[in-house]
């Protein structure tokens, strides 16, 4: 068996004195993308956060076989995770170019690559990022990730609030950047979980009450039903 | 487990009315305390300074109510107390009134302003609240200063005695301005804890953790912060009266920006969001005060090189120095530092937190 | 007419140097959330450092204007950047606690301050061509005015180029808007915080020895008593907005000196007012962001 890109055992994470993550334990798949699931506020977007070290949190979080639970947000970052957080959180007074060259870590950045996702993004690279729309503001938060070699990405909710076509566009954006980087991807749309995610975990109030396969969770009818609320 | 917490409770109230009561004879016995206190404990020198420390710590608690219940950082509760001796000794100057009805006024005149005031300054949170309220308390220091006929400027304002009771003038009578004294801590501390355990007082310290919470819960964030800022206001307002007549008089000293830095020097001293802190921290700042600057003066300093000679012949410095090691090494202050020794623990998250909740 | 000009640029004069207290005040807020009351204090001691050396070299002449001025700006930098490296960083994202420990720092530093310099004001020369005054649509404007001006006004293009222009600008920038963010890029946002510590300081530190000239003398007052006014420019203008800082400390600045001449001397209470107005018509001032 390769070893898991990124392990979480035992998470705890608490918000103003209120767990919102419990005992999460889940492997990620070594490579394609794994989906983390569950209905609204069941603690997803909080898992991720806690991995990143941005809540207080507790437990074991391994990336690569190395401990990372103790230690600063950046420090993550440098050990090649690549974070797209929910709502996108991209920097509104700052240009397009501006957002991408905080995100380059690396000597040789991926421009290239951004470029041919993302060819909009480069005609508009002198544009203030909080004036564009919300796909293009995800293209900007998705390009901060992949202008960096990373080893794993986390990814938020690319999809939430974006018309049907853009959907399509970052859906395929990632099914690309899942071919080079493992991706763990919280999504509500289940068309572009059944697209793009091998496996599935399913959060409810803060645990893991599912974790296998993606076909197997999303071929029944009544499970995914009863964990996430939808068919 | 509820009866046990509830026992302690009522052992608390119980070793507080037995201080009270060695605390309200002591004018009577003759205790020396060299190197803390002047003289024995019946001089009116040393009265004096003891009527000032439990002032101090009467201010203390009224800040306690705003920053370690309500999570206000004011950086403007000096503007309360000047408020109150500013104001009584120009309504004694000024009127025909005699002490009761003045006080009377005063107060009135108190309410209005911190209602006005308080209002205004918490439409913003936070460090902009902390901002505003110094802002107020500074025009408050510019009207003082500017309007030397009705204050004095800055030589200050002095007691008009003409319709003061006799037993309060006088330096015979210091031992009944230590009993106003005592007896306004006694009452100050009463109305904290009540307002604390009431549901207004509940819903602040809500506020002060969740305000979304509650206003989730239909309470209006807003009502009961302005309410613990109007009671705390007028308890300021009342130290600073008894402070005027047991000083017969006030200096603009008092509404300078300085002054509520001293008083939140204070509160941090004791520990944040302990009233037994704010008391203790009251009565063991105005007499290391008292201390330090006997200690600026004295000639062991003077013989020192320069290097240790300017800063400790400055009493200011060595607080300012104290009370941040206190922030970076002693979180929860005096009060947090003997819970940890009699409980034997080192653990402070809760007092972290609580500073972190004050915002 | 002549006497509003000389108003106009006297306020003017007196905003450079609330914008010079103010920026610093501002970007570390906005980035840190750091209220910052030794602020006053890297002030003084700018102030302080100014005269001194013009005390050894001759006051009158340009050239110990221009290395005092200097000196203010790194003696103002150092103390700062060293506040934050001791004392700010320790306390990490505990911002009450961080503001606590400033105030401290103000109180014991003023207190050192006038164990060293003593508490009297200290008279302080400046070359002869500032006591003067050159003459504008009639009006005879006091030389300092221009040369606050011009301070404050190379000061703020100096930030702006150093906050666009460059890496650490660029972190600056986000992290004022959205400092997890940054972090969340994989940047060390403390090492910016350093920086806009020593900025900030530079700008005081140079706002001291200005302060010195306009004021005409030195003592361990000064900071505090500009500080104040700073505190009010950065709400007015909208915590951790540099434009709002520039915008606010002119206006304020201005109404003052209106105020003082037209209504006899109440230029401190309309400034209150005009915040008491800000606060109720708009409570995150005129450039901030909402909270
Ligand atoms: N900033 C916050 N303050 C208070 N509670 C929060 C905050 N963010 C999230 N929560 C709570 O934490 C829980 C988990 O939220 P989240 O992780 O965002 O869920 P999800 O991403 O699965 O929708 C929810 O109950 C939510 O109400
Ligand atoms: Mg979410």
């Amino acid at each position: 068996m390769t070893e898991s890109i990124l392990t979480v055992a035992g998470l705890n994470a608490n918000i103003e004195g209120q767990q919102v993550v419990e005992d999460v334990s889940f492997e990620m798949l070594p490579v394609g993308v794994t989906a983390l699931l569950g209905r609204n506020g069941v603690g997803k977007t909080s898992t991720l956060r806690a991995i990143m070290g941005l809540i207080e949190r507790s437990g074991e979080v391994t990336i690569a076989g190395e401990r990372v639970d103790r230690e600063p947000t950046h420090r993550i970052v440098q050990r090649g995770v690549g974070y797209v957080p929910e709502d996108r959180e991209v920097f509104a007074s700052l240009t397009v170019n501006e957002n991408l060259r905080l995100a380059e870590r690396d000597s040789a950045p991926n421009r290239q690559l951004i470029e041919e996702l993302f060819p909009d993004l480069i005609a508009r690279a002198g544009q203030l990022a909080g004036t564009l729309s919300g796909g293009q503001q995800q293209m900007v938060s998705l390009a901060r990730a992949l202008v960096n070699d990373n080893r794993v990405l986390l990814v938020d909710e690319p999809t939430k609030g974006l018309a049907p076509l853009i959907v399509m566009d970052v859906a395929k954006a990632l099914e690309r950047a899942a071919q080079t980087v493992p991706v763990l991807l919280v999504e509500q749309n289940l068309q572009v979980v059944r697209m793009l995610a091998e496996k599935a975990i399913v959060l409810e109030g803060g645990r893991v009450v599912y974790d296998g396969s993606a076909e197997e969770l999303l071929g029944n009818e009544a499970l995914t039903k009863e964990l996430l609320g939808v068919a | 487990m509820k009866s046990l917490s509830k026992l302690s409770q009522r052992t608390w109230w119980i070793v507080g009315g037995v201080l009270v009561v060695v605390a309200a004879i002591l004018p009577l016995l003759n205790i020396s305390i060299p190197g803390v206190l002047p003289g024995a404990t019946y001089t009116p020198g040393t009265l004096q300074l003891l009527a000032l420390a439990l002032l101090f710590a009467s201010l203390a608690l009224s800040y306690h109510l705003l920053f370690g219940t309500a999570g206000m950082l004011s950086f403007g509760h000096a503007l309360y107390f000047a408020l109150g001796a500013y104001g009584l000794g120009i309504v004694l100057h000024e009127t025909e009134l005699t002490l009761l009805p003045a006080l009377g006024l005063t107060l009135a005149i108190v309410i209005t302003a911190a209602y006005l005031l308080g209002s205004l300054s918490l439409r913003v949170t936070g460090i902009s609240f902390a901002m505003v309220t110094l802002a107020f308390a500074q025009a408050g220091n510019v009207l003082v200063r500017r309007n030397p006929g009705l204050t004095g400027g800055e030589e200050g304002l002095r007691l008009d005695t003409e319709h003061i009771p006799d037993f309060f003038i006088g330096v015979v009578n210091t031992r009944n301005l230590y009993w106003l004294a005592l007896a306004l801590l006694v009452v100050v501390f009463v109305v904290v804890a009540w307002f604390e355990n009431s549901r207004a007082g509940h819903a602040v310290t809500a506020t002060r953790e969740n305000e979304l919470r509650v206003r989730v819960l239909g309470l209006r964030p807003f009502g009961v912060k302005l309410m613990a800022f109007v009671i705390a206001s007028v308890l300021a307002s009342l130290v600073g009266m008894v402070h005027l007549l047991l000083q017969s008089g006030t200096t603009p000293r008092a509404t300078s920006a300085d002054f509520t830095l001293t008083i939140l020097v204070i509160v941090v001293l004791g520990g944040v969001g302990s009233r037994w802190g704010a008391i203790v921290g009251g009565i063991i700042y105005t007499l290391l005060d008292q201390r330090l600057t006997a200690l600026a003066s004295s000639d062991a300093i003077d013989g020192l090189p320069a290097i240790l000679r300017i800063p400790l012949s400055e009493p200011l410095f060595i607080l300012g120095t104290l009370f941040i090691l206190v922030v970076l090494f002693l979180p929860g202050g005096i009060a947090g530092a003997v819970q940890r020794l009699s409980t034997g623990t080192s653990a402070t998250p809760s007092e972290r937190k609580l500073l972190e909740e004050a915002e | 007419m002549s006497t509003i000009i000389l108003l106009l640029i006297t306020g003017l004069g007196l905003g450079a140097l609330y914008f010079l207290v103010a920026s610093g005040l501002s970007l570390i807020y906005g980035l840190m959330g750091v209220l910052n009351f030794a602020h006053g204090s890297f002030l003084t001691l700018g102030a302080f450092a100014g005269w001194e050396l013009s005390r050894r070299m001759g006051g009158e002449s340009w050239g110990t204007l221009i290395a005092s001025m200097l000196l203010g700006m790194v003696v103002g930098a150092a103390v700062a950047a060293a506040t934050e490296f001791l004392l700010i960083r320790r306390l990490y994202n505990r911002h009450i606690e961080q503001v606590l420990v400033t105030v401290g720092l103000a109180l014991a530093t003023v207190a050192l301050f006038e164990g060293i310099w003593g508490t009297d004001p200290i008279y302080v020369t400046a070359p002869p061509w500032l006591s003067q005054t050159t003459e504008i649509l009639g009006a005879r404007v006091p030389n300092d005015r221009f040369l606050m001006i011009g301070a404050a006004v190379l000061v703020l293009l100096g930030i702006v180029a150093f906050l666009r222009y460059t890496r650490f600008g660029l972190i600056i920038r986000a992290g004022v808007e959205n400092r997890s963010m940054v972090t969340a890029l994989g940047i060390d946002v403390r090492k910016a915080f350093t920086v806009v510590f020593a900025i900030g300081g530079a700008a005081a530190g140079l706002g001291g020895v200005l302060a010195s000239h306009y004021f005409g003398y030195v003592s361990p007052q000064l900071g505090g008593s500009l500080l104040i006014f700073a505190f009010i420019v950065t709400v007015i203008g909208g915590l951790g907005s540099l434009a709002g800082a520039a915008i606010a400390s002119v206006v304020v600045a201005v109404l003052q000196q209106f105020a003082n001449y037209f209504w006899g001397g109440t230029g401190d209470l309309m400034v209150v007012l005009l915040l008491a107005v800000v606060l109720l018509v708009r409570p995150t001032g005129i450039l901030g962001k909402k909270a």
